[in-house]
């Protein structure tokens, strides 16, 4: 029999409705292969149970004929960020350890809804406030990947760092990310595999952990073009639980993917030639260009005049906004409490306790963020730092406005770099910020974006390629990342080490 | 422009973040790094942009007039609402005494 564990979202949802084999013989091979991960630190807790209880439901409505959903007997892993009923909840920080909800986001139940089991929750940067998987509390992510001869730690990305080593690992067919700042698609081109962000409101935010609420948006990470376009079906849709969902129709993704780009235009924009990205990283770029005019686009040059300033932009909304959602952790109402002893003896008061519980619960950077968030708040500043960066924002969106005048999709690269050892960046947080460059302004603009694996460079990493449509055209980015997929031929894997 | 220690001290009181002397002159070097970056955002000609707080165009909805709409979010839900508490007791959260 096949290797189970080889098969992504499609296969085993086929594989099972056809009956080449049972949900339970697949929930079980990647419970196995979960539990023979732990090198990786991918997962903060396991729930086998759950995996194994969603297959049997799916196992026992094919034996009753019933119709299966869209992710029938697809065992996937759950970014811990989203709220899942009886499961620890924790966003990779400690200020939530031990969280356990009482109710599950509309994202995780439209999955369970559709069909899928949970293998587990999966590690992440902090409240998904980095990119390389190193600020959770939890530890470290390491990617499966490494440099070719070498044995060093490698960054699975981040936020969803946890998400993209597991996807590449085998371990789950698929997996939940977010994405604020390119938190699926970096980690996605960091691991060899695809993720798409969709149109801000597509899927609901509703029992997400809060980081940045006008940017945050859920969207699919699997190992192919076709899954991802299968998941996101099953996570988009109307939500009144949360005001920004859009009231609009899910499109069947899936049954429209199309690779002929005949008629389409593919827009580059000068403005990501920029300095400091790897040569392989451009010569990709160019690969990406001839592979879509072999599909039949035409390919055109195309202007995002303030693309420089999208990250800086973006360094000011962001901990603005989460600056002000993270001021629910107080010890009050859920998570930890800190409770100093005040002066003389007695028990501190209401303001030790949340100083101290804030100062026990966050990690650096989160610590970081918030206070550039409250500083560029305060009163004096908030003009020159905040709307400015807002201002700046309406400027990313509209050069994003008038490229769509000209070209039908955006192609670019998805990060400036491969993957880098785990370590490496820590000196200086901006160095961080910087590998989030080409990711940023779609984020901004609140675009589909999407990122597929292109080729490998020297070191036998991994490279992305990041494909930007129109608001509400997931269609357009998935029919040309599948142009991208059948042409590119991405075929390699990590070597197994764990 | 740039803060110091004195700064970063009352921006970590407004956020409520407890941060010892170390802790402070560490955030210092690292804020003023990230708001030296920023300060180019102010090249930026942005007269007549209006600042943008939502990207997609979308309108607010109103929810109907009856008692719980949703039933999730409606009421009735104590036991839920405190499940996570640190220090739930008698049907409330618990504080410290905020009053002398």
């Amino acid at each position: 029999m096949t290797d189970l564990t080889s098969l992504g979202v499609k296969d085993i949802r086929d594989g099972v409705a056809k009956g080449d084999f049972t949900a339970r013989e697949v929930a079980e091979a990647f419970n196995a292969a979960v539990a023979g991960a732990a090198a990786l630190n991918a997962f903060i807790v396991t729930t086998p149970d759950h995996a194994l209880a969603a297959a049997d439901k799916v196992d026992a409505a094919r034996a009753a004929g019933e119709p299966l959903g869209k992710m029938a007997g697809v065992p996937i892993g759950m970014k811990d960020l989203f709220a899942t009923h009886g499961v620890q909840t924790t966003a990779a920080s400690h200020i939530l350890e031990g969280f356990t909800p009482r109710y599950e986001s509309t994202v995780s139940q439209k999955l369970w809804d559709a069909g899928a089991g949970m293998l587990g929750k999966l590690n992440l940067d902090q409240f998904a406030m980095g990119s390389s998987n190193e600020t959770s509390y939890f530890g470290n992510v390491a990617s499966p990947w490494r440099k070719a001869g070498s044995n060093q730690p490698m960054s699975p990305g981040g936020s969803s760092g946890g998400s993209s080593s597991a996807v590449a690992a085998r371990i789950a067919p698929a997996a939940t990310g977010t994405d604020t700042g390119g938190s699926i698609r970096q980690p996605a081109a960091f691991t060899g595999i695809c993720g798409i962000k969709p149109t801000y409101g597509r899927c609901s935010r509703w029992g997400i952990v809060a980081f940045a609420s006008s940017l945050d948006q859920a969207g699919p990470m699997a190992r192919s073009v076709e899954d991802c376009a299968i998941m996101l079906g099953a996570m988009a849709g109307f939500d009144p639980k949360d005001a920004t969902s859009l009231q609009m129709d899910v499109p069947d993704w899936e049954a429209a993917l199309n690779a002929d780009l005949r008629g389409k235009k593919v827009g580059i924009p000068r403005e990501y030639r920029m300095e400091g990205t790897d040569q392989a990283i451009l010569d990709s770029w160019e690969q990406g260009k001839a592979w879509l005019k072999d599909a039949g686009a035409e390919i055109v040059d195309v202007s995002l005049p303030h693309t420089k300033y999208a990250l800086p932009a973006y360094y000011i909304v962001a901990p603005a906004e989460a600056s002000s959602n993270l001021a629910r952790y107080d010890g009050v109402r859920y998570g930890l409490r800190d409770l100093p002893d005040g002066p003389n003896g007695k028990g501190g008061g209401l303001q030790d306790m949340y100083a101290a519980t804030r100062a026990a619960g966050f990690g650096d950077e989160v610590k970081r963020r918030i206070l550039i968030g409250t500083y560029v708040l305060s009163a004096g500043f908030y003009d020159a730092y905040y709307t400015q960066a807002q201002k700046v924002r309406a400027l990313v969106a509209r050069d994003f406005a008038r490229a769509f005048e000209e070209c039908d999709v955006i192609l670019a690269p998805t990060t400036p770099t491969a993957s880098f050892p785990l370590g490496s960046m820590n000196e200086d947080p901006l160095t961080m910020y910087l590998n989030d460059v080409f990711a940023v302004p779609a984020s901004l603009a609140g675009l589909p974006a999407m990122s597929v694996p292109a080729t490998i460079n020297a070191d036998g990493l991994p490279l992305g390629l990041q494909l930007v449509g129109r608001p509400f055209d997931e269609q357009g980015v998935l029919n040309a990342g599948l142009a991208i997929q059948s042409r590119a031929g991405f075929t390699a894997k990590p070597e197994k080490w764990w | 422009m740039s803060v110091d220690k004195a700064t970063v001290a009352k921006i970590a009181s407004l956020a409520r973040i407890r941060m010892d002397d170390a802790a402070l002159e560490q955030m210092v070097p690292e804020l003023n790094g990230i708001l030296q970056w920023v300060e180019q955002l102010g090249e930026v000609d942005v007269t007549g942009i209006e600042p943008m707080a939502a990207v997609i165009p979308n309108t607010l909805r109103l929810r109907e007039d009856v008692v719980d709409a949703d039933p999730l979010t409606g009421g009735g839900k104590r036991d839920d609402v405190l499940a996570n508490a640190p220090a739930a007791e008698h049907g409330f959260f618990g504080v410290p005494k905020v009053i002398e």
